[in-house]
């Protein structure tokens, strides 16, 4: 495989506060090839949507990067001035939110939006401009693209909107699209068209894209690999249908357990005991060990990083100690899903 | 044949005046609005049994639940608790005592509990509502076993609602419904707010409650996962009605009216059996506005000539207790 086009290494964002200083993401690493899907799948609280933000360089003060790089294209990004920076968004990285009526201007027609976003990145003529971008809509899945550009954002669905904010972060042709709970405020039958509509877009163009969601159907769906985050670290990352169907972490193992799912009915949902820590109460260790059935001593002691477990890398001391592999899934099976 | 239900609805319509002002009518000329967000919707839930209706935004799912606690008041249509009509009550004694005996769950446990009362306040409301308890010592006991019972501690009855997590907060919810004893509790996307490994504990803290207390829901959600898991039997509602009807197991494995197909290919797939995911075309149309005859021929690829002139009645097929609304189906088209 030839360069990453996203590649971070080890980023930590900080937000000073007065008592203390708190970590929210710590020490995350992956990399993004082109065309590749990555998600990016957690609870609240456990650092994913900070991560993209970090990355796109739309952190809110006081919250800063205090370590690690990224860099786009072997590019560091993560120093460069906020001047710089804004060349970069937009330009090589577009964004896609989860409410599209924020990310829109109200007071704008869409084709305006659209006109002005590609022509601050390429020097075309106005009319150029106007014509792309009606031929983006059109892609975008949009009937009617050269009679609808007047309109305003609510004159559109919720669904018609999250296309023309799709259509808005790829209209500069990114290399990277950093696209976080896009379907999460859409029902579900129109979920399933906005995320075949960006599979395809993202496809065409090769663009790379990190899909931030913690909905675990979404990312079974789209991702090519995945990434789990648990109170600001990856837990668990590895090829999609590794870590869905033969998890390692048992946090991974917890969440896919508690999902109900459409199988036979009857059954008890895998429960994990408490609830995410705080960040001002991450505990020593493993940060999941708590809430973990099978932690031992190592697990409160020391911090497990990212280590082979099969085709995924699984930060788990378990995995070290090689009972994870074979003996626990069954254990795990066995012992949750038993009737009280 | 089955022993009465506990909770019956019959042809439950509801519409909202959604007009502009008066004068703003005059000037521009316009008639009045209405909105029918409910038509003709009826089901019935037995006891022990969890009933569950689940809906894109703006079915009228909401409007159901609140119809059948006595939030809102139904245009037309009936719910009766154990042969008791709750809008036609005798006297304001006997709805007191009906009241009693339903309670609701809300979807927001941040918006639904009172930031200003501590939680032992909030959950021995009712209790004292309903004068169910003689002293306070006794209502102070009554709120520790609740609290108990969903899985709280007893002294956390001194905290305020801010010091306690999304789940802890639903738990609360949940332990204050309960304290008037009901019978009958509505739950209305019960667990949307929540996380999924929060939402496994209340969605399995609401079965054991179900098992111990011998509790009846009207379960209501948007997520055909979380239904499937909780209920007995699935309604499907579309733009205000029910277009299906059928047992939980037999609504999954052979689901007959075209919505609850393209629903059912619409979820996305965990177990990655590479089935192909087929999107509904289209979008749910404006409820003020909607299409003639069966609200779901624009995006149905089986609607015919009479899905666009009448709308499909609800049919009974069979004895299994299914039903679907659907000129194809009912012309065995499909």
């Amino acid at each position: 495989m030839s360069e990453p086009v996203l590649s971070v290494r080890d980023l930590r964002v900080a937000f000073p506060t007065r008592r203390r200083t708190l970590i929210a993401v710590d020490g995350v690493s992956f990399d993004i090839a082109a065309g590749e899907v990555l998600g990016v799948v957690g609870e609240s609280g456990a650092g994913k949507s900070l991560t993209g933000a970090a990355i796109i360089g739309l952190l809110e003060p006081p919250g800063r990067i205090v370590g690690g790089e990224v860099r786009l294209g072997g590019q560091r990004i993560d120093d460069l001035a906020p001047e710089e920076m804004r060349k970069v968004r937009g330009k090589r990285i577009g964004m896609v939110f989860q409410d599209p009526l924020t990310s829109l201007n109200p007071l704008y027609r869409v084709g305006d939006q659209i006109v002005e976003t590609i022509r601050t990145h390429a020097r075309i003529t106005e009319g150029k401009a106007r014509e792309r971008a009606i031929t983006l809509l059109q892609e975008a899945g949009i009937q009617g693209a050269r009679a609808r550009i007047d309109s305003y954002p609510h004159e559109f669905s919720g669904g018609m909107r999250q296309r023309v904010v799709l259509a808005l972060a790829l209209c500069a042709e990114p290399d990277l699209l950093i696209a976080d709970e896009p379907t999460t405020a859409l029902d579900v039958s129109i979920q399933a068209q906005i995320i075949q509509l960006l599979k395809r877009l993202c496809r065409e163009r090769g663009t790379a894209v990190m899909l931030i969601t913690h909905d675990m159907g979404v990312i079974a769906e789209t991702a090519d690999r995945v990434a789990v985050m648990y109170a600001g670290r990856i837990a668990e990352i590895g090829p999609v249908r590794d870590v869905v169907q033969h998890p390692h972490h048992p946090y991974t193992k917890g969440l896919m357990g508690a999902i109900p799912t459409l199988g036979p009915q009857g059954e008890r949902l895998v429960q994990i005991p408490g609830a995410m820590p705080r960040l001002d109460a991450i505990p020593k260790g493993c940060a999941f060990h708590p809430r973990c059935a099978y932690a031992f001593d190592r697990c409160r002691a020391e911090r497990p990083e990212p280590m082979p477990a099969g085709p995924s890398m699984a930060a788990c001391w378990l995995v070290a100690a090689g009972a994870a592999a074979n003996a626990a899934p069954s254990a795990a099976a066995g012992s949750a899903r038993a009737r009280r | 044949m089955m022993p009465r239900s506990l909770v019956e609805a019959q042809n439950l319509t509801r519409v909202f005046d959604v007009s502009k002002p008066w004068l703003s009518r005059l000037i521009e000329r316009e008639p009045k609005a209405y909105l029918k967000a409910v038509t003709n919707v009826s089901f019935s839930v037995g006891r022990r049994e969890t009933v569950a209706l689940v809906g894109e935004s703006g079915s009228g799912k909401s409007t159901v639940a609140r119809m059948t606690v006595g939030l809102l008041s139904p245009t037309a249509g009936t719910v009766s608790i154990d042969g008791i009509d709750m809008w036609a009550p005798a006297s304001a004694s006997e709805r007191q005592k009906l009241r009693r005996r339903l309670q609701m769950i809300f979807q927001d446990p941040f918006a639904s509990l009172n930031p200003r009362w501590r939680v032992d306040r909030i959950v021995a409301d009712p209790i004292k509502a309903f004068g169910l308890a003689k002293d306070g010592a006794e209502i102070r006991h009554r709120v520790g076993e609740l609290l108990t019972l969903v899985g709280l501690d007893p002294a956390d009855g001194g905290k305020y609602p801010h010091e306690f997590s999304g789940g802890q907060r639903q738990r609360i919810c949940i332990a204050r419904a309960l304290s008037s004893n009901p019978e009958f509790l509505v739950c209305d996307e019960p667990t949307s707010a929540l996380d999924v490994s929060v939402q496994a504990q209340i969605l399995n803290l609401m079965r054991d409650l179900q098992d111990r207390l011998g509790l009846s829901y009207l379960f209501i959600s948007h997520n055909l996962a979380v239904v499937r898991h909780m209920a007995a039997r699935i309604g499907v509602m579309y733009l205000g009605r029910i277009v299906e009807m059928a047992p939980s197991a037999e609504l999954f494995a052979a689901p007959r009216h075209p919505y609850t197909r393209l629903l059912l290919d619409a979820l996305p797939d965990l177990g990655m059996t590479g089935r192909p995911r087929r999107p509904i075309e289209g979008e749910i149309p404006n409820p003020i506005a909607p299409p003639p005859g069966c609200a779901f021929h624009p995006r149905c690829p089986w609607a015919f000539e009479p899905c666009c002139l009448d709308v499909p009645a609800l049919i009974d097929s069979g004895a299994s207790g299914r039903a679907a609304a659907c000129h194809a189906v009912e012309a065995g088209r499909i």
